[in-house]
């Protein structure tokens, strides 16, 4: 009986790949492990019923295969066999469904306390703005987007004068406090994605997106766009540097505000000739 | 037990509209290349359709070497890799499967299936196939295109499509490939009215729509979803259309491109992915339904036993249908949409699986007490239940909202929808194939090349898309040409996208076997009488096989009974045709 054999082959050989396979997930450096649980949940709520579906139809392959003289039996519904398997199901779908949602509502509200940072993506590069001393960021539009405005900040708006600007480089971030990251693009599609935070979000030009999330450990994390962008879109990289609250206020000291950097660049410009 | 069976024939009223004559081909041409026979129209298209389909799978090759054995191709640059992820997608979704579950499938079985001369309007039938040829070739011709094809990804979305930065945006190819699906919706339009209404109107006496094998009930549906569903879709390439010839700005925002302010200003780029999976979600089950329905009369027929719970089959098909409209939005979870959307839109999604679990449910009790003949039909059958079960699964990981977000845009996704309307689908095209070959030619299909091309194809492509979730869950994105170096992607990952692609060209070249067995049984297969399955439902009990135009000879057919009468008790064989009125005697005049 191969045909059984392979059916049942199929989830055993799964199963197996599933539990040897050292593909797995990066280590969470967020706070998002209630993610994480609920996607547990799930491989374990559809591994069951995978193997359980296949397996029995690999019964009854082999125990009601054709034999000369065998005939099958009539029936054509069973009321109540088809409402127990609903009710069973619409049980297990809810189970994942309750977390899913419960979480997903922590992942749409931002918590008061957390800073505002912004990601500027463009064709393919990764810029940021940090908000300066004033905490806040300053108005931007991309149609004020040029040479020595790259991020279109709006310099009318005193806000944005002590804004920091990170301009094809990479991005630093405190341990352990919350963050809001307003995602902004100037050309196309992209998608800030960093794989240990789980937390991602599309960029759409013409508006201004967001997620949140807490850095929960040090260390360095690529950033990948995740959002078809053109040619250049597997090579759109970054990095996030997560640090402690000592070596996050060194780097900071060391950037440049969009204050500093118009005046270094109309310097640049009056130099040139 | 509830007897479900409507066996008596009562309520079978006597012909009293008489029959319209049909239009009768007078040469060749007429009789071979323009028919109006919806039989000769399914064979164009589904031959169009396999053979478009064939470049795809050439494209799969091409992008699965790039993937497999990066740097090793130099013709693979980023620009073809694109282009070729493009094309393969696109094909796939709307010229392969669209075209051959409903213009193939869907000219042939649903005149027999119901018991039709025709479809009802022949002349817009013939019409629908040489638009969707037209279609085909416009989109064919953008591979010879100044600049190519598009890359812009099988979901064009804007503004990168229409942009510099992606193959084809600012040359030919987008342009193409938005008026080749312009021209795709007109031909199918004309198409799919002829189904829904031929469905509707054109039964023979008897056949009352609980009595119709599912597989019209599914391509019945997937019907009326596509004729409400194509049309956003048709809006959207127009106004994309309208942004990259005309400069209107539809769905392009102020924008700056490599440093330069571009003119467009006040458009919304998701608008279009509202647009795009509005057509989009709903395509999933115009695919699948046909699948439903034809891998449940594959079940029944070759396990000898009927469908169980037809009717709880008809309305899951039905509310399934339904609720594919309202689920769009999960596709977008992290499109930068109003968050609140995700509680909406993963309820919805979730609750989609119910119905489409009682489906699976009842396949398998179908099996269950079955006398299950182990034909290549049913083993198709099987493996489709295998791996629509394990993509609907993974779906469930997708369409809860929160999970999505880590998984959403990586290799996870791509092997999810592969194997839920990819392979599972197409299995179920090859299963058809098997089972209705012999009506179609009159011949068998060549049962050990079958057996051959069913292992390969079934073993390889679950080898092929079970271990890609793993690459997905490690955090590869999709669309990427090569992983590069990063930290946190064993280079092990690089080893099973090595083995993924050795199984898909292994897989791709089974298909070769197939295709060649489909032209040598037609000379050398063993032949097949009219109805070598034992099947009840109608176009087996055509008088002549292959059917000729007007299928039924002098009478159409009158049917007794529901689609599914095999081993019933007491009678003289384990099946009873449709048009039997066992135990009753033929009323005179009407059989």
């Amino acid at each position: 009986m191969v045909p059984a054999l392979i059916l049942v082959l199929v989830v055993l050989g799964s199963i197996l790949f599933h539990i040897l396979s050292p593909w797995w997930w990066p280590p969470i450096a967020s706070n998002w492990s209630y993610i994480d649980h609920t996607l547990v949940i799930t491989f374990w709520i559809t591994g069951a019923v995978f193997s359980a579906v296949v397996l029995f139809m690999a019964y009854c392959v082999y125990r009601f295969r054709h034999r000369p003289g065998s005939k099958a039996a009539y029936e054509p519904e069973s009321k109540k066999l088809e409402w127990w398997l609903t009710i069973g199901t619409a049980v297990g779908v809810a189970a994942m469904l309750a977390p899913g949602l419960y979480v997903w509502a922590q992942f749409v509200t931002v918590p008061d306390d957390a800073t505002e940072i912004e990601v500027v993506a463009q064709q393919w590069q990764w810029n940021y703005r940090l908000p300066g001393e004033d905490g806040r960021l300053g108005k931007s539009d991309s149609q004020l987007i040029s040479f020595e405005n790259p991020l279109g900040i709006n310099p009318d708006d005193p806000n944005g004068q002590d804004d920091i600007v990170i301009e094809a480089s990479d991005l630093h971030l405190p341990v352990d406090k919350p963050v809001k990251v307003l995602l902004r693009s100037i050309d196309v599609l992209h998608d800030f994605y960093v794989p240990e935070f789980r937390a991602k979000m599309d960029m759409v030009p013409g508006m201004v997106t967001y997620f949140w999330f807490t850095p929960t450990k040090t260390g360095t994390y690529e950033v990948l766009c995740a959002e078809l962008c053109g040619v250049g879109h597997s090579y759109m990289r970054g990095a996030v540097l997560v640090d402690t609250e000592e070596d996050y206020q060194a780097w900071l000291q060391e950037q440049s505000t969009f204050a500093e950097l118009t005046d270094l660049r109309n310097v640049a410009e009056e130099v040139k000739p | 037990m509830v007897d479900a069976t409507p066996r008596m024939h009562e309520g079978i009223s006597p012909a009293e509209v008489p029959e319209l004559e049909l239009y009768h081909p007078k040469g060749w041409w007429t009789t071979y290349v323009f028919s109006q026979d919806a039989k000769i129209i399914a064979i164009q298209y589904a031959g169009t359709a396999m053979a478009i389909g064939l470049v795809a799978l050439v494209l799969s090759w091409l992008m699965r070497l790039q993937l497999g054995f990066p740097g090793t191709f130099d013709f693979i640059t980023p620009d073809a890799y694109y282009q070729f992820i493009t094309m393969h997608g696109m094909i796939m979704v709307i010229y392969l499967l669209t075209a051959l579950f409903l213009g193939g499938f869907g000219n042939y079985l649903i005149p027999l299936m119901v018991g039709a001369r025709d479809m009802v309007f022949p002349y817009v039938n013939m019409l629908s196939y040489w638009i969707y040829l037209l279609a085909v070739i416009v989109l064919v011709a953008s591979f010879f295109a100044p600049g190519g094809p598009t890359g812009a990804g099988w979901t064009l979305y804007p503004p990168q499509a229409i942009l510099s930065g992606t193959p084809g945006g600012q040359d030919w190819g987008i342009i193409l490939m938005l008026a080749s699906l312009i021209l795709f919706i007109i031909g199918f339009t004309m198409g799919g009215l002829n189904y829904v209404v031929t469905v509707i109107q054109g039964r023979t006496r008897g056949m009352t729509l609980m009595r119709m094998p599912l597989t019209v009930w599914g391509i019945f549906t997937a019907t009326v979803m596509a004729l409400l569903a194509f049309p956003a879709l048709f809006v959207a390439c127009v106004m994309m259309l309208f942004d990259r010839l005309l400069g209107t700005s539809f769905f392009m925002p102020a924008l700056v491109e490599m440093g330069e302010q571009l003119s467009y200003g006040g458009g919304s780029p998701i608008l279009f992915q509202h647009l795009f999976w509005f057509f989009g979600h709903p395509e999933v089950y115009i695919v699948a339904l046909p699948a439903f329905g034809i891998v449940s009369d594959l079940i029944s027929t070759h396990a000898r036993k009927n469908i169980f719970g037809y009717r709880m089959m008809v309305w899951a098909i039905v509310v399934i249908g339904a609720l594919s409209f309202i689920v769009w939005a999960h596709h977008m979870y992290v499109s930068g949409m109003h968050p609140w959307f995700g509680f909406f839109f993963a309820t919805t999604t979730l609750i989609i699986a119910i119905p489409t679990a009682i489906k699976v449910y009842n396949w398998v009790l179908t099996l269950w007490r079955g006398d299950i003949h182990l034909t290549i039909p049913m083993l198709f059958a099987l493996a489709f239940i295998v791996t629509f079960v394990n993509g609907g699964l993974t779906g469930l990981f997708l369409g809860n909202v929160v999970v999505d977000v880590p998984l959403s845009d990586t290799m996870f996704v791509v092997a999810h929808f592969h194997m839920v309307m990819g392979v599972a689908p197409i299995l179920v095209i090859f299963g058809a194939i098997y089972h209705w070959y012999p009506k179609i030619t009159g011949r068998m299909l060549d049962e050990w090349m079958g057996q051959f091309h069913f292992w390969v194809t079934f073993v390889g492509a679950y080898a092929i898309f079970f271990p890609m979730h793993y690459v997905g869950l490690v955090g590869v994105p999709r669309r990427y040409v090569e992983i590069g170096e990063s930290a946190f992607i064993p280079p092990s990952v690089q080893d099973l996208n090595a083995f993924i692609t050795v199984a898909a060209l292994i897989v791709g070249f089974a298909q070769m076997v197939f295709l060649f067995n489909l032209f040598w049984s037609l000379r050398y297969g063993r032949e097949a009488g009219g109805n070598p399955w034992r099947a009840t439902s109608l176009e087996w009990q055509t008088p002549t096989t292959p059917p000729p135009h007007g299928n039924w000879g002098d009478e159409r057919p009158v049917v007794y009974r529901w689609a599914y009468d095999y081993s019933v008790p007491g009678a003289p064989q384990d099946f009873i045709p449709q048009n039997d009125p066992w135990p009753q005697k033929a009323v005179a005049g009407t059989a």
